[in-house]
């Protein structure tokens, strides 16, 4: 499988990141997104007239939807990361992996603007981003009233990959992450995952320290 | 903050291979300025008030001033060298004070915790002793016989290396890094930091290298060194204070980074104070 990849994309991450927690090895093929806009050249226009990254190619299959591309990992090496047939549990995938195209386009644009000089209104994008993080803090709060760790389910699922990068990469656009504690601890989970792999901006767990040595009955 | 003693420096302003005749419009130290290509495909730079700013294009970027430049801008002269990979990095925004940018820069202590697992790793956090300067017949900061063990030193570099580099500050906002370069021993890979003053809190950072490497492509190069500037910029965006301390008073040594005393005391005897605070420490 080759994926057009830029390292500081959020898109691309999401796919890295699943491949990597997924055991699927891709061959990177990386694009100079900036300052060269590769992506807007002839060679991957033809590949994807939309003019974005990520792009897999696997075989006759080419897929220009990170969301897709999730999909496809997962069937392929680990399907326990797709929706189960519960039909809550299905629709709430879907909800969350549409809803994620929402971060891309408020916290990922914002980010653009503040870090790579993209235009944009930069007030109206944060101004979504920060609609968007309070909508997932609400999803959050209530999966945790159903005993669930995930957007979908008590275990880590596409849904959950193709939220966390725009999510965990907000401060980069200017919108902290300071009020949302559910999404604060999700986010841990998801960095506590076995085989989680990191991008510039998004660090790996430190280790935590050894709980405190109380010993009870002793002054 | 002053101005003065900083305005008659140059910045960089953007890359010359981007240059348009519709032109880009930034700003430099608060100012909005224009850069432009003319008729002849020459950068031009405009003020404020449409007046025309000095203008010189150098390594791969274009510079400007919003004063009367004394002097040309700095010489480096490894930018003349045939053999060498040019690479513009490309733009990255920071909201920190851009002396603040060029300090994190000089500093080799914060690799292993910052850059985990390329340019430093637990437990190799030791940096042994070098030598700072403040070279007085050119007028620049410098730090040599600074060594640092990497897992990752560069692209061309197969596996973990004691590294050697030496820093340069020519500039109030530039900073030129000379390190092993892994394929050519007896030469140094040359990695800068443009960093041009939007606003004191502000700065747009322009990364270039001089690079011997035959086999790594641009895009890698390019991707290596991005990824190494990230990981900087959250760190710099949560600095507190923002503008950079320097002490009005009695220098008196602290623990921090050699080379970043020997900058902030050169700062000071020059009045480089925009994108800084005077504090007593
Ligand atoms: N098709 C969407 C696009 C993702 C997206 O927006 N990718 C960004 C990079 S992170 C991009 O290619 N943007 C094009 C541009 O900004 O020019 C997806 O796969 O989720
Ligand atoms: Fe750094």
């Amino acid at each position: 499988m080759k994926l057009y990849d830029y390292i500081l994309s959020p898109s691309c991450y999401k796919v890295r990141l699943m491949a990597a927690l997924t055991g699927v090895k891709l061959e990177l093929r990386p694009v100079d997104f900036h300052p060269g806009a590769e992506h807007r050249g002839p060679e991957l226009l033809a590949l994807n007239p939309a003019g974005s990254i990520p792009i897999l190619e696997d075989g006759d299959l080419l897929l220009t939807e990170s969301s897709a591309i999730l999909v496809y990992l997962a069937a392929h090496a680990a399907p326990e990361w797709l929706a189960s047939n519960k039909p809550e549990e299905a629709a709430r995938v879907q909800q969350w992996l549409s809803f994620s195209g929402r971060l891309t386009a408020s916290l990922g644009c914002a980010r653009l603007h503040e870090m790579l000089l993209r235009p944009g209104d930069i007030g109206a994008l944060q101004a979504q981003g920060i609609a968007a993080l309070r909508e997932l803090e609400a999803g959050l709060v209530e999966q945790a009233e159903r005993g669930m760790r995930f957007l979908a389910a008590d275990r880590p699922t596409v849904a959950d990959i193709a939220c966390f990068p725009y999510v965990a990469l907000a401060p980069d656009g200017g919108v902290s992450l300071d009020p949302y504690p559910a999404i604060r601890l999700w986010s841990r989970a998801v960095r506590a995952l076995d085989a989680f792999i990191e991008m510039p901006g998004i660090h790996r767990l430190h280790e935590l320290k050894p709980e405190p040595h109380i010993e009870l009955g002793k002054a | 903050m002053t101005m003065q003693a900083m305005i008659d420096e140059w910045y960089p302003v953007g890359l010359f291979s981007q240059l348009d005749a519709a032109g880009r419009g930034t700003a430099l130290m608060g100012e909005p300025i224009v850069v432009a290509s003319d008729a002849d495909g020459n950068a031009k730079v405009t003020g404020g008030n449409g007046r025309v700013l000095p203008v010189c294009v150098r390594y791969g970027h274009v510079w400007s001033s919003l004063g009367a430049p004394k002097k040309a801008l700095f010489s480096i002269p490894e930018a003349d060298q045939t053999g060498r990979r040019f690479v513009d990095v490309g733009v990255v925004r920071v909201r920190c004070s851009p002396l603040r940018a060029v300090e994190n820069f000089l500093d080799v202590a914060h690799f292993p915790f910052v850059h985990t697992d390329i340019l430093g790793a637990e437990p190799h956090t030791e940096v042994q002793n070098y030598k700072v300067e403040i070279r007085e017949d050119v007028d620049e900061v410098w730090a040599t016989q600074v060594k640092f063990y990497q897992p990752l030193a560069a692209k061309s570099a197969s596996g973990g290396i004691t590294t050697e580099y030496m820093y340069r500050v020519p500039a109030p906002t530039c900073s030129v890094l000379y390190k092993t370069c892994p394929p050519r021993p007896s030469e140094w890979d040359v990695i800068t930091l443009f960093v041009q003053p939007l606003a004191e809190d502000l700065c747009d950072v322009w990364p270039w290298m001089a690079l011997f490497d035959d086999t790594t492509s641009l895009t890698d190069l390019i991707h290596f060194q991005q990824t190494i500037f990230l990981q900087d910029r959250s760190i710099l965006e949560n600095q507190i204070p923002r503008l950079l301390p320097l002490d009005p008073g009695l220098e008196i040594p602290t623990r921090a980074d050699l080379t970043s005393v020997a900058y902030r005391r050169w700062l000071k005897r020059h009045n480089y104070t925009y994108g800084a605070q005077l504090v007593a420490q």
